[in-house]
């Protein structure tokens, strides 16, 4: 269980806005990434965000570029959860390999607003709050490990270490 | 029941029989990175493996951010080409190639049949040709450099008939935004796309490939032409090896059809600051820019350059316009030199810069100040992407780029015939 806060956006939050392109060929440390988090979208955001946080979002979150910063910069900045009603898929697959949940749920997306206080429980499939509780449809079974492994790196390391 | 094009291509690199839903694990033909491989590196130095596992398969590219425009751009290039030498990898394209969605067509590596993921979410312009090509990010890159393997859900298919014939001032771009516009963002997020109908074998390879360029603003996992004629001739001389061409079977399954008529299309442009924001060219007609890029991976080849050149002979760039032309590859560049076509752009007052990203992704070549309008044959008008929050992009085709140029706002091109 992890309780944080609900910062709210729309549909197709696009790449450039959760990471802008002028930061995305400079390497910098995950703590660095957060500040630029949602810069051009929300400049609250960099600031306001707490560790247990949750982003929650309409339509296709995370469209366009496949630069994993905009999966990154979102978790360094304590967010342990987007919830939206779809994600794009190059989004989908980052996030997961950086150990950043990404769950869809409609009924979430619909009742919940910015500033509200959210529980998530993993184990069950839940978000609970004070205008209900939420199932989000399960992942699927190929990223569960992955995601159980913390990221892709680590589930990558330990297979190679196996082989 | 058939399969469709991704079925089989997935399939014989699977080597059993797949369907849509399925998830496998394969081992691709080529894996792209470019500039990022930079950051790749250093997450594949966190996995505890010496080496790459095929560095044959790995294809690097320098071109987002060519020549370097800053230290720290520089040191990223020096330590991608130190990488190169250790590893032992054969194909590393440096500044002088171009853009990796215009280098790896040409290079032959681009082939029907083949399976190509790459770190930039651009890749599934390589199902220009027929390939499965599909986008993934910096982390994915890495691991698959220490496994030669991915994960890959089989995508179900959209096919988009396409019949009769563009009318003039009206192209493959138009077609892309029109589409786009009239069904969203994600019209195909997580699928993939057939370009298909009695007009597809009519699209010249340059067309097929800004269409599947811009099947990733539909949010699509590939986008492709089935191989034909046209595709094997323009792969004479250029393919690297041996290739199998794969077609969707006539009693394939489709998830969804749409179709268009091409004589029915007007010149589009998207607006700010999403690719779905479309509207026709008389809607938005008038508005003043401050710059006119023609080039990046959607529009930066031959045909392209042809088209605004057609536009540009015997007028000139507004005063109040600053006009960017970015040669897809240093092969066009030189293509273009010798077709008369940039000496046209340079007699109009265009800028002519070296092959590669440009400012499309925000990091230099003419980025924009606050306030300031762009109008760009590049395939995203995100808030920002072309410099400050506060600027604007406008998306459309080279044809209309070479007329707003001209007229120092946004113009129709069919009234510069």
């Amino acid at each position: 269980m992890s309780q944080g806060k609900v910062w709210k956006y729309g549909d197709n939050v696009n790449t450039d806005v959760i990471f802008p392109g002028r930061y995305t060929y400079q390497i910098m440390p995950p703590e660095e990434m957060a500040k630029h988090a949602l810069e051009d979208l929300d400049p609250e955001f960099a600031v306001g965000a707490r560790p247990g946080d949750v982003v929650v979002a309409g339509k296709n979150f995370g469209c366009g570029s496949s630069r994993e910063q905009a999966a990154a910069c979102l978790k360094s900045a304590g967010v342990i959860a987007v919830v939206a009603r779809s994600f794009a898929r190059i989004y989908f697959r980052n996030a997961i390999n950086l150990g950043l949940a990404v769950l869809q749920c409609d009924e979430a997306v619909d009742a919940l607003e910015k500033g509200d206080t959210v529980d998530l429980d993993f184990a069950r499939g839940e978000i609970h709050s004070a205008k209900g509780t939420f199932q989000f449809l399960p992942l699927p079974e190929s990223v569960i490990g992955i995601l159980e492994a913390g990221g892709l790196l680590e589930y990558t390391r330990k297979k190679l270490v196996k082989e | 029941m058939g399969k469709t094009l991704t079925e089989k291509v997935l399939g014989r690199k699977a080597g059993k029989d797949v369907q849509a839903g399925e998830v496998i694990t394969v081992s691709p033909d080529y894996i792209l990175s470019h500039d990022n491989s930079a950051a790749i590196i250093q997450e594949f130095r966190k996995l505890g493996v010496k080496k790459v596992k095929a560095p044959g398969k790995i294809v690097i590219v320098l071109d987002h951010i060519v020549p370097a425009s800053e230290e720290k751009y520089a040191q990223n290039h020096k330590s991608i080409r130190e990488f190169v030498a250790e590893q032992g990898i054969p194909h590393f394209f440096d500044i002088n190639a171009g853009i990796c969605h215009q280098v790896l067509p040409e290079q032959g590596f681009a082939l029907p049949g083949k399976v190509i993921v790459g770190s930039d979410s651009h890749t599934p312009s390589y199902g220009a040709l027929g390939a499965f090509a599909t986008g993934i990010g910096r982390t994915e890159t890495a691991c698959i450099w220490a496994t030669d393997e991915i994960w890959l859900r089989v995508p179900e298919t959209m096919r988009i008939d396409l019949s009769g014939r563009f009318r003039a001032g009206v192209f493959a771009k138009d077609l892309s935004l029109k589409l786009i516009g009239d069904h969203g963002a994600e019209m195909a997020n997580y699928k993939a796309v057939e370009f298909a109908g009695s007009a597809a074998g009519d699209f010249s390879v340059g067309a097929r490939l800004t269409l599947a360029n811009m099947s990733a603003e539909m949010g699509a996992k590939n986008g492709y032409f089935a191989p034909d004629a046209k595709t094997l001739k323009w792969l004479e001389g250029r393919a690297r090896g041996p290739f199998v061409v794969a077609s969707s079977d006539p009693d394939a399954r489709f998830e969804s059809v749409l179709a268009y008529d091409l004589g029915a299309l007007e010149p589009q442009v998207a607006c700010p600051h999403t690719v779905d924001n479309v509207k026709p060219i008389t809607a938005v007609a008038g508005k003043p820019v401050n710059q006119v890029l023609i080039g990046t991976c959607t529009n930066g080849r031959l045909e392209d350059l042809e088209a605004a050149a057609a536009i540009f002979k015997g007028r000139k760039v507004h005063p109040s316009v600053r006009c960017l032309v970015i040669p897809a590859s240093w092969e066009v560049y030189r293509e273009a030199l010798k077709s008369g076509a940039l000496a046209v752009l340079a007699d109009a007052g265009c800028v002519i810069l070296n092959s590669g990203c440009g400012p499309c992704l925000g990091a230099h070549e003419g980025i924009m100040a606050a306030g300031e309008v762009c109008l760009s044959t590049s395939n995203r008008n995100f808030r920002g992407r072309m410099g400050h929050r506060d600027s604007e992009i406008y998306l459309a085709s080279p044809a209309t780029a070479a007329a707003t140029a001209v007229a120092g706002k946004i113009a129709d091109p069919r009234e510069f015939a």
